[in-house]
């Protein structure tokens, strides 16, 4: 169990942690199965380029998945969200190699509402490109 | 050709009933690697304050996606889905939905507007329990680019 941010020791401009996180085709095959989202050019290279793209690309909301879990292992609790919502200005592009790519996350506190609520701006960037903007939420410290 | 904005305020019927299972939840959360305890066993989430245990931030996605496309594959809105690309996406939550909730979705086109020839629509998924709990409501923007752009 992570150890939980107190409100009150909490600022605005506050940058939170910055983590990685691996994504290989391996997390698309899977994020697939488990969201229902099977779209070609979330598995299939010949598709991507076909309509386009540089190589296959990660499932939007799985890089939005990746922010959701940035926000509430760093809150402490899976159910801290009251509202969340991005942006998807980039592509998230996905070698077929072990190493994959990798999406990094950092957070800045906006705001402080109230006794427990907190509104996080998260950079999000892969390969030194933001492939998320307006990337905010709502967080419910308890 | 633009969209029919007389679709705007147009709501669907609720989705057939989906049931949130344990095993799906574990499932999506392991994708992310999210080891969080209130995603797997019942005692950390009932710790937690939670009757069961809870599914991730975004796993309301399974449905409301769903739903979304079968709006927009709607032969009357005449949307050219091959060009349709998801440009936002937000949840607003009242509670997170978790393991024996059995929750239909409700899409409502909350807005259409053509801009430099893309059209874009946001759908509003209303997701709730068959008891008629809201748990959460989804807001999807789905942009159609203009056939001279990917021309």
């Amino acid at each position: 169990m992570s150890l939980r941010p107190v409100f009150a020791d909490l600022e605005v401009g506050q940058e939170l942690p910055a983590q990685n996180f691996v994504v290989t085709r391996e997390t698309l095959i899977r994020y697939a199965g488990a969201s229902g989202d099977f779209n070609v050019i979330h598995w299939s290279q010949r598709h991507a380029l076909e309509v386009g793209l540089p190589d296959v690309i990660a499932h939007g909301n799985l890089t939005m998945a990746l922010g959701a879990r940035y926000l509430t292992q760093w809150a402490g609790d899976p159910g801290a969200l009251s509202d969340y919502g991005v942006r998807f200005t980039k592509p998230v592009v996905v070698p077929d190699t072990d190493a994959g790519t990798t999406v990094e996350i950092t957070g800045k506190i906006l705001e402080l509402e109230g006794d427990s609520r907190v509104r996080i701006d998260l950079t999000v960037t892969s390969e030194g490109q933001k492939v998320l903007t307006q990337a905010r939420a709502w967080v419910h410290l308890s | 050709m633009p969209l029919d904005t007389g679709f705007i305020g147009r709501v669907y019927p609720a989705t057939q009933p989906y049931v949130v299972s344990r095993a799906k939840i574990a499932e999506f959360a392991d994708v992310v690697g999210d080891d969080s305890p209130a995603y797997r066993d019942v005692e950390a989430a009932l710790a937690l304050g939670y009757p069961d245990v809870i599914a991730p931030p975004t796993f309301a996605t399974i449905v409301t996606l769903e739903a979304a496309y079968a709006v927009v594959h709607d032969p009357a809105l005449g949307l050219d889905w091959t060009r349709v690309v998801h440009g936002d996406q937000r949840f607003v939550y009242d509670r997170p939905l978790r393991a024996g909730d059995e929750i239909t979705v409700v899409v409502t086109v909350e807005s259409i507007r053509s801009m430099a020839g893309n059209d874009m629509i946001v759908l509003r998924g209303d997701v709730a329990t068959v008891q008629g709990e809201h748990a959460v409501t989804s807001y999807t923007l789905l942009v159609a680019r203009s056939a001279a752009d990917s021309a």
